[in-house]
């Protein structure tokens, strides 16, 4: 530090000034002189010294209590032990290992062997736990010190994760499973072929051939089921901007599923023109999906109703109903997860994927609508999906006619496909 | 618990606690995983559950050293003598529920052809509720909570009850496929060591509700 910022000048000009004036007003020289010394050298004596410090700078040691204030409220459970003691619990450590732990030895507490071989540590360190509060959860616990007594505990909860992580596991090992079935299928058959030594006939091979055909189709169908529902899944936090005239779009997409060999087995009644934001191709994709699904599944030669119109005011309502057998009111709840199957050979059979309704579970979300299925065992199934209808926008486009809007439409769903 | 004004006899009190949980701690991981090396023939594991039931052996030294201590040096009076005793105690018991453990660690490698047997799927299930009573009767202990350790002894029932079933299961199993006998004999004696440990689980319970309450749980619970 500058030893000449603190030469006080002002004070020894004060002092200047005064040994002049003392001299003026005729004191003696050596009065005079001695007085300057003495000011001039107790203000640089003062000076000199290094600045007082202010105030002892000790920190304030964390109490108990204060690091109690600290913590009390923290949602995520904390102990702190002094030496093995538990010291203090905050609310949520008392309320998962129990309000008896505080003042108890930490092995009381912890009892793993696993999380006691964590309080003999002395410094940081980690542990995962399974089962320390009830059966089958997984904590992680890490131990920081704080001063040579004090420490403190951390637990997370990893439970949730864990079953994320599991759920996760399960879909790649069903989705390789599905993915494998018509896989073997078109194997075997094309190594039959291959090792025909003659005694295959053409119509033999045909069956052959179709079969392979048939299994490679399911497969495309999964590989691009499972790509609209990744693509679903990572665009669900976004809303969807594009203004949707639905009637055209639910007698296009209806139609587009039935085909021409089941088209007449379709009864479409479209009872209002309502305007929604949304994606064009998933929500073709929901009433394809909707409408495919109600063909394959119910009656042979039963009519599938598709009806569009206005619920409660602000609700589009696109209803599909089937006269099929219904399905269980167990299986309900299950019908959105993917590859659930109520009867596996048959949805096989009909070249289904097992992710139709998980995808229009997913669609229907995203569009902040909502997914209802009704169904009575013996009469048919409904589904029904509900979507908030667009705002009325100041330039509402007048409902185009038909044909026009058709047009458009129809190139995009080529590129789709 | 009420302070003492000897310092050091609570922190020792304190100690046998600790002690006692880190056995128990020990107790119900050597449970869980010797029918986890049973049920998937895991051998490696079944040695890791022997070696480590030393560590316990050692701890119930340690327990009756610290017991006899405060004994001889603070003459613990009312419920500081039934908390010594009661550690004392349940430190023999958990011991011996480590034992039981190894033994069926130990028999890990005398099973052939492990996976047509229908009792071993069983014996997992019976193993977990001998262990939720070990766990529940600790955390019983740990709370002072005789309500807890009640309950545990309603559930040795159910223990009690498996091991019935697993018995007639496995000796219609052996009439049946006389030459897996040795085989499901060493399981009637793997189940034989849950329904005990669920029986030592049932006595610290009682223990713990002798500790808590200074009597013992009325005859009808057990």
């Amino acid at each position: 530090m500058g030893s000449s910022q603190n030469i006080p000048v002002a004070g020894i000009l004060l002092a200047a000034v005064t040994f002049v004036a003392l001299l003026m007003l005729g004191t003696d020289l050596v009065i005079a002189a001695a007085v300057l010394t003495v000011w001039v050298g107790s203000l640089l004596v003062a000076a000199g010294r290094p600045p007082e410090p202010a105030k002892p700078k000790t920190r304030p040691r964390l109490t108990l209590e204060s690091i109690s204030d600290l913590v009390e409220h923290s949602s995520i459970p904390l102990l702190i032990t002094d030496r093995n003691t538990i010291a203090l619990a905050n609310r949520a450590a008392r309320k998962m290992l129990g309000p008896h732990v505080v003042g108890q030895d930490a092995r009381v507490a912890l009892r793993q062997p696993e999380a006691i071989s964590l309080l003999g540590e002395s410094h940081q360190g980690e542990a995962i736990v399974r089962g320390l509060v009830r059966r089958g959860d997984i904590w992680q616990i890490s131990r920081q010190t704080i001063d040579e007594r004090l420490a403190m505990l951390e637990f997370i909860n990893q439970t949730a994760e864990a079953d994320i992580s599991r759920a996760h596991t399960d879909f790649v090992a069903n989705a390789s499973h599905e993915l494998r079935t018509p896989l073997a299928a078109i194997l075997g058959y094309v190594e039959t072929l291959q090792e025909d030594d003659g005694s295959i006939d053409t119509p033999v091979a045909k069956k052959f051939l179709g079969i392979i055909e048939r299994e490679a189709k399911r497969m495309q169908a999964l590989v691009s089921d499972l790509m609209s529902l990744s693509r679903v899944e990572a665009e669900k936090h976004d809303l969807p901007t594009t203004r949707i005239d639905l009637a055209s779009l639910v007698e296009r997409a209806a139609r587009d599923a039935a085909g021409p060999q089941r088209g007449d087995r379709l009864a479409i009644a479209l009872d209002a023109e309502p305007v929604v934001l949304g994606d064009l191709q998933q929500l073709e994709q929901v009433v394809r999906n909707l409408v495919d699904n109600a063909l394959k599944y119910g009656a042979a030669e039963g009519t599938v109703q598709v009806m569009l119109d206005l619920a409660q005011g602000d609700l589009a309502r696109i209803a599909v109903t089937d006269e099929g057998e219904g399905i269980a009111p167990e299986q309900i709840p299950h019908l959105t997860r993917r590859f659930y199957r109520t009867d596996p050979g048959r949805s096989r059979a009909s070249g289904g994927t097992g992710l139709g309704l998980a995808i229009v579970k997913h669609i229907v979300e995203r569009h902040r609508g909502r997914l209802d299925i009704t169904s009575e065992l013996g009469k048919g199934t409904r589904v029904v999906v509900r979507l908030p209808l667009a705002e009325a926008d100041p330039p509402e486009p007048a409902p185009l006619p038909e044909g026009e809007a058709e047009g458009p439409v129809a190139e995009q769903t080529e590129q789709l496909s | 618990m009420a302070e003492h004004t000897v310092k050091a006899f609570d922190e020792d009190i304190t100690r046998l606690r600790g002690l006692i949980a880190e056995m128990g701690g020990l107790a119900e991981v050597a449970i869980a995983e010797s029918l986890d090396a049973l049920v998937r023939g895991d051998e490696v594991l079944a040695e890791q559950v022997v070696a480590r039931d030393k560590r316990i052996d050692a701890l119930e030294t340690e327990v009756d050293k610290l017991a006899v201590r405060i004994i001889a040096l603070r003459a613990p009076m009312a419920d500081d003598l039934r908390e010594v005793i009661a550690a004392l105690k349940i430190g023999g018991v958990l011991e011996r529920i480590g034992d039981y453990s190894k033994g069926i660690a130990k028999r890990v490698g005398m099973i052939e052809g492990r996976a047509r047997f229908e009792p071993l799927t069983l014996l997992p299930t019976m193993g977990e509720l001998a262990g939720e009573m070990v766990h529940d009767v600790l955390t019983a202990y740990a709370a002072r909570d005789p309500d807890l350790a009640r309950e545990v002894i309603a559930t040795d029932a159910k223990v009690d009850g498996f091991y019935n079933s697993i018995f007639r299961n496995l000796v219609s199993y052996m009439v049946e496929n006389p030459s897996t006998i040795s085989s499901a004999a060493q399981l009637l004696f793997v189940a034989r060591n849950i329904e005990r440990i669920g029986d030592h689980a049932t006595n610290v319970a009682e223990m713990v509700h002798f500790a808590a309450t200074g009597v013992y749980p009325p005859e009808g619970d057990r």
